[in-house]
């Protein structure tokens, strides 16, 4: 009980550290916030429903009022920016990559949270992203995808990355990889 | 941490918690059902709202809306393009209206009484025999560990820069991770020794 709920905390403290640090830079000079990767990080490391909750008390912490958004955002205004429906369902993706990496146990690890953190990083979130925007916007659904295609590539990447980093996680603290336990 | 709410006091900031995020939610909810006249008045009442508080308040308040400014150049174009200026610009009236009253509320609530509305929403929860000292525990963690895990962030950058020439990437996170996973434990433990986080059961010996 109270492990859950540190590791809930500090991770949830984890995805905040992620966007107060300045923006990393990919080999081919991309800069990147992180802050998205800890989402996906909370799913596939502390399984569908701690990721969830590490992510909702995050996200509660910002209608509190903390800048803790990458960029310094924050607040209530987080809850109804065009972008917000990204941001909505940031615990649906958590929660779905932690349960894909939970259920799907053949095959090496990188790959399955990589994999998982496509289908809850990517498909899920965008499809939060895109129904969100096309509120705000008044546009349609279709139009609004186009609109965010640009940002695919860098989440794709930040998926992979998820994977080598869970990958490499397990390896050194295998007991802490709860989404297996 | 330093919260958004604004240091310069107005009276808003003595109105009841409650009762601005109940008229937020309301005017949130009215702001999709105004036609564009509407909305142009809707958004000069809060430009009126935050002139309340003096101009150097509405600034801040200004300064929070920039981040819509991509959204508004793209509206501008498409409507631009297409012609329909009068549905472009409510688009563009809502969007900045919607975000400038939730700002509001934030810039004029401090972080204490938004706890304490989070605590009265959570009432339903322990009527229904859960506990919320966790949560509140669990907020207080992570305003108390955010700075921590910034700082060992920062040291592992420093660390990388010293061994490296190239600059530090995305493996830091691994570490910093690894680091967030064992201070939990350390915390759980220390939690644990001083009887854990749940109230004492009633007539329970061991309080689990």
């Amino acid at each position: 009980m109270e492990r859950d709920m540190t590791r809930i905390a500090l991770f949830a403290a984890l995805i905040a550290a992620l966007g107060l640090i300045p923006s990393l830079t990919l080999a081919f000079g991309v800069p990147i916030t992180a802050q998205s990767m800890g989402v996906m990080l909370a799913g596939a490391i502390l399984g569908a429903k701690r990721g969830a909750l590490a992510v909702l008390l995050f996200m509660a912490l910002v209608a509190l009022g903390l800048p803790l958004l990458a960029g310094g955002r924050g607040g209530l205004g987080a809850f109804v920016a065009p972008t917000s429906g990204f941001f909505l369902g940031w615990p649906v993706a958590a929660f779905v990559i932690g349960l894909i990496v939970e259920r799907l146990r053949s095959g090496p690890l990188a790959v399955t949270v990589a994999l998982a953190s496509i289908i809850g990083g990517i498909v899920v979130m965008y499809a939060f992203g895109i129904v969100g925007m096309s509120i705000a916007l008044k546009k349609t659904l279709a139009e609004c995808a186009v609109l965010v295609t640009a940002f695919i590539p860098g989440d794709i990447i930040k998926a992979v990355l998820t994977g080598l980093i869970t990958q490499a996680l397990a390896r050194s603290r295998p007991a802490a990889l709860l989404s297996r336990q | 941490m330093i919260s958004l709410t604004s240091p310069l006091e107005i009276w808003a900031h003595r109105v009841p918690a409650g009762a601005k995020l109940l008229a937020l939610s309301v005017l949130t909810v009215l702001l999709f059902r105004l036609d564009p006249a509407g909305l142009a008045l809707a958004f000069l009442a809060v430009a009126c709202l935050y002139l309340t508080g003096g101009l150097a308040f509405a600034g801040q308040g200004a300064r929070h809306l920039r981040l819509l400014w991509p959204f508004l150049l793209l509206v501008a174009l498409w409507h631009g393009v297409t012609g329909q200026f009068q549905a472009g610009a409510a688009i563009a009236l809502r969007l900045l209206t919607m975000l400038a009253l939730a700002n509001f509320v934030t810039m004029t609530t401090r972080l204490t009484d938004m706890i304490v509305v989070l605590t009265w929403l959570l009432a339903p929860l322990r009527r229904l025999g859960l506990s919320t000292c966790a949560v509140e525990l669990a907020i207080a963690m992570v305003l108390r560990f955010t700075p921590m895990l910034v700082e060992n962030g920062q040291r592992l950058a420093m660390s990388w820069r010293a061994r490296s020439r190239r600059r530090p990437n995305w493996r830091i996170v691994m570490p910093m991770a690894a680091l967030a996973l064992d201070d939990a434990d350390h915390v759980a433990e220390a939690l644990r020794a001083r009887g854990g986080i749940l109230p004492p059961a009633k007539g329970g010996i061991d309080g689990t």
